[in-house]
């Protein structure tokens, strides 16, 4: 964890960009096109469709640098179908993707990844077969080691080995931020639902990302270990990174987004603060038996 | 750090498999040892003589060295990174032939080019590759089932090809294909190692001296012995290879594939060019175990006998039974397979026919397995030891049915080797300490972006 500013300006320096916050003003809209950096995600008028549904219909909304920024909405509003255009798991019927500036409408997930801009899925996703370890040791972007000729020759493979062992104790420190380095070895199929979601956001991290999108992550999480992961965000908010976070419970994105985006059928409702939100009578509407 | 007992089982437990090159190279050792000793003394309990002996041991071990080959070039596809191929036979095929056209003999039928051998191996794995990748290319980009499709497509297209009438000026056709180059071993031994009537140049005469005081006097048995050797080998090149591969940063890419595709994707892995690589990669494996097998090891191929999917389907079975996903297992299994599965059922008969048993012979299955009612084994044994070459599959279900209740995982278990280059478990703090103090994320708190 310590190290990774040092380790993004090293393998791919170019990655490296300077935000500087506060820059969003009004003037941003216009320049739809070239977003500024205090912008790092805008969505514009997105649209997808499988066959007659019509999962998300022409939502347009974007998450300031370095916020902590909620996405909340009833069961198929669209947020997931959301999250998966943005991160290119499904191409959009129409819209566009904004991430830093470039568009990104249509990219691969792996392009996107790379980007730096890397999500969790709502039902954590472990690599069963595989320990905790190596779980977090398949995230870093840019590892020598993935190409075949370094993992193998003699010669260039200790290029390999030092970076795996730079790597090694990044990971080691990650598991102890999120205080699941006793699970180091063990492997990811024997955790409980809960540890497997701080194992995903964990190894989110090790790809060391501009914009986190978290997709449900307390769902299941027992209360101890809920609180334990909204402190972590908190931590990593305030070191700069930019989260959007889709969560079903009102409460949890009332108390811990300073930004929130009301989704209902697929439409941006309602954006704003936590009051803003709160006070609005078409949220209040759609959420109508729901408590707010 | 960490103390308790079930902590520290854990970190033992991954240091073992990570670390196990030494453990794991020992097994592979002494298992071969056992097999030598067993099939040595099945040759000498049927009163072969010495050059008999040897031969079973010397047959035992090409099989054993070429299914450990083909076995491991499989693993690095299916049991590493979930790609379903059965057309194994297909790229062995391919490896074998481009062997013999590239170096066989210009003025032999069909005519090779006469390329020098190195050269005939290497393109001969090249060809298997990019057929691999002519296979698997448009089904990689699909789903997976696409792959196994198009593989077993591929395998029997070529076997049908090399059949081909139009193509018997390069392959033989039906007539097979024979013009093989010699082996290294018969080289290494011969003045002109091509030509049946050679005499042996200085090397040979010395080795051969050695082993006709020892009362091995077949010449060819000595070139056998040494080609066999030579393939256990390659046999450990390609494991060391393979197991480099797996615990890589590439390997550990191959496993997340394997188990959650789109995972390795969202965390920026460009699934696609992983499963192409490792793909030809596992075929040019293969390219080399024909070439080495039935090329030349056999010297001699014939696609309505050579190159059957049931060939493919014995490779499998020898990786189930190591373990996929284990490269250690992937030899083990290769080893156990083709000496105790495939070869051992060959001599009992002739076991069975030293106990001086007059067994009867019943005509079918159904005379065969009737007097068990009336408590009456014997004509079941006598069918079985007069038809063991079919009963072999018999045997071979059985045992996978078995495998699968007790040990699903294959024979070493839940042996999935860490894909790592070095020993996760053993932690390195400096590097964390002076990573911290040039400011990072946790340490500085405020951003300095
Ligand atoms: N792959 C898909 N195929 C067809 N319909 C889908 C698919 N994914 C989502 N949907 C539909 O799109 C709507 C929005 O779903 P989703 O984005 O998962 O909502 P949320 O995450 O807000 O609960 C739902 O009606 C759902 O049934
Ligand atoms: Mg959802």
């Amino acid at each position: 964890m310590s190290d990774t500013e040092e380790r993004q300006a090293a393998p791919d320096g170019t990655d490296a960009d300077h935000e500087e916050p506060g820059t969003a003003d009004s003037a941003v809209e216009e320049a739809a096109k070239s977003t500024p950096r205090g912008i790092p995600l805008r969505v514009q008028n997105l649209r997808k469709e499988f066959g007659g549904i019509t999962a998300v219909a022409d939502a347009s909304f974007h998450v300031e640098a370095g916020s902590l920024t909620g996405l909340i909405g009833p069961n198929g509003a669209g947020k997931s179908t959301t999250f998966n255009c943005i991160a290119g798991v499904h191409r959009p019927t129409a819209g566009k993707v904004y991430f830093q500036g470039e568009d990104i409408t249509g990219l691969r997930p792996e392009q996107v990844a790379n980007k730096g801009l890397v999500r969790t899925f709502q039902i954590a996703r472990e690599m069963e077969d595989m320990t905790v370890l190596e779980n977090m040791m398949l995230a870093p972007r840019g590892q020598v080691g993935e190409s075949l000729a370094y993992s193998v020759l003699p010669g260039l493979r200790d290029q390999v080995v030092t970076q795996e062992e730079d790597l090694r104790e990044r990971a080691w420190e990650t598991l102890e931020f999120f205080e699941i380095d006793h699970l180091a070895g063990d492997y990811a199929g024997s955790l409980s639902g809960g540890q497997r979601k701080l194992l995903e956001m964990a190894r989110v991290l090790m790809t060391d990302p501009e914009m986190v999108l978290l997709d449900e992550p307390l769902a299941g999480v027992n209360p101890t270990l809920e609180k334990k992961l909204l402190e972590r965000v908190h931590e990593l908010r305030d070191q700069g990174l930019t989260f959007l976070l889709v969560e079903h419970d009102m409460d949890i994105i009332m108390n811990h987004c300073e930004h929130i985006i009301v989704m209902h059928q697929g439409k941006v409702l309602a954006e704003g603060g936590a009051e803003d939100i709160r006070n609005d009578d078409r949220v209040i509407d759609a959420y109508l038996g729901e408590t707010l | 750090m960490s103390n308790s007992p079930r902590e520290r089982l854990s970190v033992l437990r991954t240091r073992f498999s990570q670390g196990g090159g030494v453990n794991d190279a020992a097994l592979l050792l002494v298992t071969m040892l056992a097999l030598w000793v067993l099939f040595a003394a099945v040759g000498m309990y049927l009163q072969y003589d010495t050059a008999g002996v040897l031969g079973t041991v010397v047959n035992m071990t090409f099989l054993v060295a070429v299914y450990a080959l083909a076995v491991l070039a499989l693993n690095l596809q299916w049991g590493y990174a979930g790609l379903f191929n059965i057309g194994v036979a297909g790229f062995m095929a391919v490896g074998a032939y481009s062997v013999g056209i590239l170096s066989g003999d210009p003025g032999g039928t069909p005519a090779g080019f006469g390329l020098p051998l190195p050269i005939g191996i290497l393109g001969a794995m090249l060809i298997a590759a990019l057929v691999g990748l002519v296979a698997a290319f448009p089904a990689l980009r699909l789903r997976a089932d696409y792959l196994a499709i198009a593989t077993v497509a591929m395998s029997e297209i070529i076997r049908t090809t090399l059949l081909a009438r139009p193509f018997a000026e390069i392959t033989g056709a039906g007539q097979g294909f024979r013009n093989f180059p010699s082996n290294p071993a018969r080289t290494l031994y011969y003045e002109n190692p091509g030509d049946v009537t050679s005499e042996p140049n200085a090397i040979g005469e010395a080795v051969f001296g050695v082993f006709e005081s020892l009362g091995v006097a077949r010449t060819n048995l000595v070139v056998d012995l040494t080609y066999a050797l030579l393939l256990l080998v390659i046999v450990g090149i390609v494991y060391v290879l393979s197991r480099r591969t797996g615990n890589s940063p590439f390997g550990r890419v191959l496993k997340a594939i394997r188990e959650d595709e789109l995972v390795a994707e969202s965390l920026g892995k460009d699934t696609r060019l992983f499963k192409i690589k490792i793909f030809m990669l596992g075929c040019a494996l293969m390219g080399l175990a024909g070439a080495l097998w039935q090329g030349l090891g056999n010297q001699s191929v014939n696609p309505t006998t050579n190159f059957l999917p049931v060939l493919t389907f014995y490779i499998f079975i020898a990786l189930i039974v190591g373990g996929s996903g284990s490269n250690t297992g992937s030899v083990l299994g290769g080893a156990v397979f083709a000496a105790l599965l495939f070869l051992l059922p060959t001599y009992i008969s002739n076991i069975v026919s030293t106990f001086n048993l007059t067994l009867p012979r019943p005509n079918s299955a159904v005379e065969a397995v009737t007097p068990l009612f009336s408590a009456d084994p014997m004509p079941l044994v006598g069918f079985v030891v007069a038809n063991i070459d079919s009963m072999r599959f018999i045997i071979i279900g059985v045992l996978l049915v078995w495998l699968m209740q007790n040990r699903p995982d294959g024979l070493l278990g839940h042996r999935k080797e860490v894909a790592s280059s070095v020993d996760l478990m053993q932690r390195d703090r400096k590097r964390g300490q002076t990573a911290a103090t040039d400011g990072g994320r946790s340490q500085g708190g405020e951003s300095d972006e």
